[in-house]
């Protein structure tokens, strides 16, 4: 479905997720961090930047992985998104929400 | 004479040395299997056991009577494999070559990467049911217990047999309702997931139930520790949870012997290709069941599934033939929902489980996503299934393993 992030047309899936990264730039990224109550600061830029890189190079996410990154851990990557991190921080940096498998 | 050697007894390794000793025989194949333990337990059992409904000796048999006579059975640990020498070192110092080689060492409990969790309280008021001495422990509290505050909890996914938590709230639900104490205990679900499930369709229909047993359910709780004085759950957001009894699934890993051999991820399960079941690394080496990486649910059923494809795959490669890219993330699995009933989900990779019937299209005569006596009636009829079907690799008729879509109510 088509959503307006940041006057821009974007195309996201039901949960809101991009579906396509090339439509992403920093502005769309603040609006969806301001949708879910995350004012970015730097250090939040430098982990989407990480998060970014590794969808990039098909790296599956999750919260483990992020704790031992050495970019982050898991206490503060908390504090800086604290509602459902993973989900919200993937959401913002406009890759897809990580699958847990089952 | 050529080597085969099968990495663990479990259900995929029998599974897998049943199958294969029909294909490839003496004297020019010799088969071997390793496992050090005595006995072959019936996992699913651990749910029952803590509620009664089960006692041990439904579910543990010995290893050999699974084996075929002329598979070479080893029961001795394993050191090491070094795949660039395609040999096995095994604890007593010998070695063993193999020409192919199959890993089924599957995946357990890690309650020592949670802080705390295998503290004071560890089987006193935190139990585990995913081993038989947890799943004994927690029945002979359960016999005792006057109720207060259960929590069941996920740590962290991917954890065997998903639902397995889910159905132990349910199942919870229905035993104390028997006991006559329902009222005197609160049941709260736990989960680092979003909702009870990972897939939409599955997850409305459980949270439903959940909702209707007077079951709370605690999303997105991503634990950081057990406070073993306080008696309380914390997770790195700062969120506390008060138990009196923690039913927990701790962390899954891989065997640690992938990480003595340099062959696993960071929890120690084997990059392996997700539909021909060839390990990434080493063209000889193949992977099935909960060993793996693959991001399959790590179920028997599944392992059923991936022993009738990888066998064939196995044999393509012995003749030098390209493997086929057939395991579609097939997995059938029912849900125990408590009072005599269950569901049935039947999904893969790409399908989420939805309503339906099964296995024969719009007669069923089981339902997929709802609950039904006969559901439950077929989940008990499995565990004879298993012992005298399954694990002897016999194809079970009308389930084929890859998933059908016929009967199948998809949006």
């Amino acid at each position: 479905m088509e959503k307006i992030i940041a006057g821009k047309n974007i195309t996201v899936n039901e949960e809101g997720y991009l579906t396509d990264f090339n439509q992403w730039d920093e502005k769309v990224g603040e609006a969806i961090a301001a949708e879910a109550n995350v004012p970015l600061s730097p250090r939040h830029w430098e982990i989407l930047k990480y998060l970014q890189d590794e969808h990039k190079n098909q790296v599956a996410l999750s919260i483990r992985r992020i704790g031992k990154s050495g970019v982050t851990d898991i206490k503060e990557f908390y504090q800086l998104f604290p509602v459902a991190p993973l989900k919200t921080a993937t959401k913002i940096a406009g890759i897809p929400k990580p699958a847990s498998c089952i | 004479m050529k080597n085969i050697v099968i990495l663990g007894a479990g259900t995929a390794g029998t599974m897998m040395a049943n199958h294969l000793h029909h294909q490839l025989k003496h004297p020019e194949w010799q088969i071997t299997i390793i496992d050090e333990r005595e006995e072959h337990h019936y996992q699913p059992g651990y749910l029952f056991l803590p509620f009664d409904i089960y006692s041990p000796e439904d579910i543990v048999k010995t290893i050999e009577e699974f084996i075929p006579k002329d598979v070479k059975l080893i029961k001795q640990q394993i050191n090491r494999i070094v795949p660039t020498e395609n040999k096995i070192q095994l604890a007593d110092g010998s070695e063993l070559p193999y020409d192919i080689l199959i890993i089924a060492t599957g995946a357990k409990i890690a309650p020592e990467e949670t802080e705390g969790m295998k503290g004071s309280e560890w089987q006193k008021s935190v139990f585990d049911f995913y081993t038989f001495e947890g799943s004994l422990a927690l029945r002979n509290k359960l016999r005792e217990w006057d109720g207060g505050k259960l929590v069941v909890h996920i740590t962290e996914m991917p954890i065997k047999c998903p639902v397995a938590p889910l159905e132990f709230a349910f199942l919870a639900d229905s035993f104390f309702k028997h006991k006559h104490m329902r009222d005197k205990v609160e049941i709260t679900y736990v989960t680092p997931l979003s909702g009870a499930f990972t897939k939409p369709k599955a997850t409305e229909a459980l949270e439903h139930l959940l909702h209707e047993k007077g079951i709370h359910i605690e999303p997105d709780f991503a634990i950081e520790r057990v406070d073993n004085e306080k008696k309380e759950i914390v997770d790195y957001g700062g969120k506390v949870i008060p138990f009196d009894l923690l039913v927990t699934v701790p962390t899954n890993k891989g065997d640690e012997l992938m990480e003595r051999s340099g062959m696993g991820d960071d929890l120690n399960y084997v990059p392996t290709h997700k539909a021909t079941l060839q390990s990434i690394n080493y063209q000889n080496v193949f992977v099935l069941g909960d060993a793996s990486n693959i991001p399959a649910s790590k179920a028997g059923s599944v392992a059923h599934f991936e022993a009738e494809i990888l066998t064939e795959n196995i044999l393509r490669y012995v003749h030098g033939e390209p493997l086929k890219e057939e395991f579609d993330g097939h997995a059938n699995c029912f849900i125990e929902t408590g009072n005599g009933k269950a569901l049935l989900i039947d999904f893969n990779y790409t399908h989420e489980p939805v309503e339906g019937s099964f296995p024969f299209a719009g007669i069923g005569p089981l339902r997929l996503l709802k609950e039904s006596r006969m559901n439950h009636m077929g989940k008990l009829a499995f565990r004879w299934i298993y012992w005298n079907v399954l694990l002897k690799g016999t194809h079970i008729p009308f389930v084929s393993a890859t998933m059908s879509e016929k009967g199948k109510h998809y949006a």
